[in-house]
């Protein structure tokens, strides 16, 4: 078995046990709505098309969208929990897929259970209250079980369904056959992202043929394949379960990490830290920019990395750039002030924004610094990660040297290199500590203007572990000890396309380094 | 009339803007036998369904032995009163013993008398007692009939309504059966009230046979009253059966 296969097959346990578990309770929660609902419409005329339309609009949302959407409103709806009885939830992770998945698989289901129900012979039916039954002895006893085989249509579509939608809810911070996906996505390791597109569909297709079977025995009235596949089920979520029932409820520390390499590197060496302590620790990757400062805020994530350029504009809504120690010691300041984070201090060095060119192009175009980009804009296209040109940072460069770009295309960071490499785009909004710099022989441009603020990354600390001293003790050895050419050679080791390390591979190089 | 077991009062029914019935009174006794007939939206099968409250009326009232029908749930009266389908109606999830033993169910009696009963009830409408492990789609159209009678007896029941019960039956099958349902009404002391749009059935099983026309009665009376009608549309009626006997009669050669 290759490295990568082996990796891959470790993490199966965990990412299979979350993906069945938020998949079995998202279906089952959604057969105990929908059943119920389903009924009400085949009754009434009047409710069938409101319920139906419901059901059909929540399916046109896309379905990364609609996890996306309840993070926020599980955070409102916390905040009031907490306001009213003192108790908030957690609006990462669990809640936000399940509810979403939930909404996503009822469709199939309310259609065809109202279709099932309102399809039983009329005279059946009559024949029902003939011989004396009341309106729930003949849904229970005649309706529902004639309509049987057909609900059972609709719940096989929902299960797959909801199987391949779980793999979304990684992004909302829910560990899911996802994780392979995205991670993998993002590392340009394909075999990962392989692994997680096989994983999920060989689940959905044998969910599919056990629901299959049971649906053959309503249609057969055949109790033995009733049996069979529903135990069959029941048995597989157990097994699948099992792993990390035995996991779960110990963690103690939960380390986040937004979505790209160096993040994940770096949760890896906290991770790694708070491990040789003794503590357990969990993991919550790829989770978007905001998110990730709100739930360590909220005391969802114990601790990650991030930047102070985007702290600064993204948290503090600041515009200015009073340079990089006061930045730092304005965020360690107002962090703490406003929401009792704690800045434990630097890493040592910068992922700042930079702009990058080829350098034969740069030179041809006679580019060197964003004041001559800006005269060469007109003919070239900026080349972006998904979220660079919504972020202030963008808006105060673009304000500073009034680009007028060509076009402006965004790609997931690894292709957006390609894209440069390849001249589909002709100048990307790259990192500095990354990797590829170097490896491409990129000419990175100078900001004369100092529009871009400073990147030093720092380590952040929820509220909640404010007090803790073992984890600070752990982590503050950090400060100070990673070089931006560590940090490169680091995460180059996970972007490059050949001999690729793992996150945990590469964070344990990464420490070598520095001891 | 004091002593009937069914009685309808000015019962009226619409459905929509139509009229079905438009004051029907009748008084059926004990023991009886009676036969609506009539053609297609007369109103006769909705008259059946008053009785057992499959069609709930708009005025008027129904009384069985005497006591107003809504005073009781529907269900529980429904649990009294036997009742054949004109489509049958068993429940193609259950077999023909649980399809039989359904209203005792519901009403709770307890096992061993059940499963007696199904096999009292399968003998009396001369079913094979290996039917009762069967589904209903693996009987033919008569023995599902003899299913539906059964299922509709097995709860003891003093009135008994059909619906057209052996329409879709062919002809050998269904005098079979009419005359078996007629010999178990002498039996079982039943009051039967059967719908039917064929006058010469109407004429060989029925007592009484009342003739429904667009929602009221337009004759009542024993088949022999009927045959001496002057009204135009009973005189029809009586007349097509008694016309194709004759014609029967003189092309097999039996005639007098």
């Amino acid at each position: 078995m290759s490295p990568a296969l082996a990796a891959a097959w470790a993490l199966l346990p965990d990412y299979l046990g979350w993906h069945v578990l938020l998949s079995a309770s998202a279906l089952l929660l959604g057969v105990a709505i929908s059943l119920p609902l389903a009924v009400v419409a085949s009754r009434s005329p009047r409710l069938r098309w409101p319920v139906l339309a419901f059901a059909g609009l929540i399916q046109t949302i896309p379905s990364l969208a609609l996890l996306a959407l309840f993070y926020p409103l599980l955070l409102g709806l916390s905040a009031l929990f907490q306001g009213l009885i003192g108790h908030g939830f957690s609006a990462l992770g669990f809640l936000p897929s399940l509810l979403a998945l939930t909404l996503y698989s009822m469709l199939p289901m309310l259609r065809t259970a109202t279709t099932g129900i309102l399809g039983v012979d009329p005279a059946v039916r009559e024949a029902a209250d003939g011989v004396g039954m009341t309106p729930s002895q003949r849904l229970f006893q005649v309706e529902l079980p004639l309509a049987m085989p057909v609900i059972m249509a609709g719940v096989r579509t929902a299960a797959v369904w909801t199987i391949g939608a779980a793999t979304l809810s990684t992004p909302v911070g829910q560990t899911s056959l996802g994780n392979y996906i995205f991670a993998g996505l993002q590392t340009e390791n394909w075999v990962s992202v392989l692994f997680g597109c096989a994983a999920s569909a060989v689940l959905a297709l044998v969910v599919d043929q056990l629901l299959g079977l049971v649906e053959a025995g309503f249609a057969r009235r055949d109790g033995r394949r009733i049996g069979l596949g529903a135990g069959a089920l029941v048995l597989g979520c157990a097994l699948a379960i099992a792993p990390i029932v035995h996991l779960g409820g110990k963690a103690a520390y939960v380390v986040g990490a937004k979505n790209f390499s160096e993040q994940y590197i770096l949760a890896e060496l906290m991770a790694d830290r708070l491990e040789k302590i003794g503590a357990q620790v969990s993991r919550k990757e790829d989770l978007g920019s905001a998110v990730a400062y709100r739930a360590l805020a909220a005391g969802e994530l114990d601790v990650y990395v991030d930047y102070t350029g985007t702290l600064w504009t993204s948290v503090l809504k600041r515009q200015d750039n009073p340079g990089r120690a006061a930045v730092l010691a304005g965020l360690t300041q107002e962090l703490k002030r406003r929401d009792g984070v704690i800045v434990l201090g630097s890493l040592g060095f910068e992922n700042a924004y930079a702009f990058a060119m080829r350098t034969d192009r740069a030179q041809a175009l006679g580019v060197t610094s964003l004041a001559d980009l800006a005269r060469a804009a007109p003919s070239l296209t900026l080349g972006t990660d998904i979220e660079f040109l919504s972020r202030p940072e963008w808006k105060a460069v673009d304000a500073a040297y009034g680009f007028q770009f060509k076009a402006k295309r965004s790609f997931q960071p690894t292709f957006m290199y390609r894209a440069l490499g390849g001249g589909e785009a002709d100048v990307i909004s790259a990192f500095s500590s990354d990797g590829r710099i170097a490896a491409d022989h990129l000419t990175v441009l100078t900001d004369p203007k100092g529009a871009l603020p400073p990147y030093d990354a720092v380590i952040l600390v929820s509220p909640k572990r404010a007090g803790d001293r073992r984890l600070i003790a752990a982590l503050q050895p950090l400060v100070g000890a990673v070089d931006v050419r560590a940090m490169r050679a680091a995460n180059y080791s996970l972007d490059r396309d050949q001999g690729k390390l793992t996150p945990a591979q590469a964070a344990r190089t990464l420490e070598k380094g520095f001891r | 009339m004091a002593d009937a077991k069914i009685e309808l009062l000015e019962v009226r029914k619409t459905y929509g803007g139509h009229v079905a019935l438009c004051g029907v009174s009748l008084a059926i006794a004990a023991g009886t036998f009676v036969a609506l007939v009539g053609a297609s939206g007369s109103g006769k099968t909705t008259l059946l369904k008053t009785i057992n409250g499959l069609a709930a009326i708009d005025a008027g009232q129904v009384r069985i032995d005497g006591e107003d029908a809504r005073a009781v749930p529907p269900h529980v009266l429904r649990r009294r009163i036997g009742y054949v389908f004109q489509e049958v109606g068993l429940f193609p999830h259950l077999t023909v013993a649980e399809n039989i033993a359904i209203t005792p169910k519901l009403l709770g009696w307890d096992p061993a008398r059940i499963a007696a009963r199904v096999e009292a009830l399968l003998d009396l409408v001369a079913l094979p007692r290996e039917v009762a492990g069967r589904a209903p789609a693996a009987l033919s159209g008569g023995q599902r009939q003899r299913v539906g009678v059964a299922r509709a007896l097995a709860a003891e029941p003093a009135v008994m309504l059909m619906d057209e019960p052996f329409g879709a039956l062919d002809p050998i099958t269904r005098d079979a059966l009419g005359t078996d349902v007629r010999a178990l009404h002498e039996r079982l002391g039943l009051t039967t009230v059967m719908v039917t749009h064929d006058m010469a059935e109407a004429v060989l099983l029925a007592d009484r046979i009342v003739v429904i026309d667009a929602g009221v009665v337009l004759a009542d009376g024993p088949p022999q009253a009927l045959a001496a009608s002057a009204e135009p549309k009973v005189r029809a009626l009586m007349d097509a059966p008694r016309r194709q006997a004759a014609r029967l009669a003189e092309r097999l050669g039996l005639g007098s």
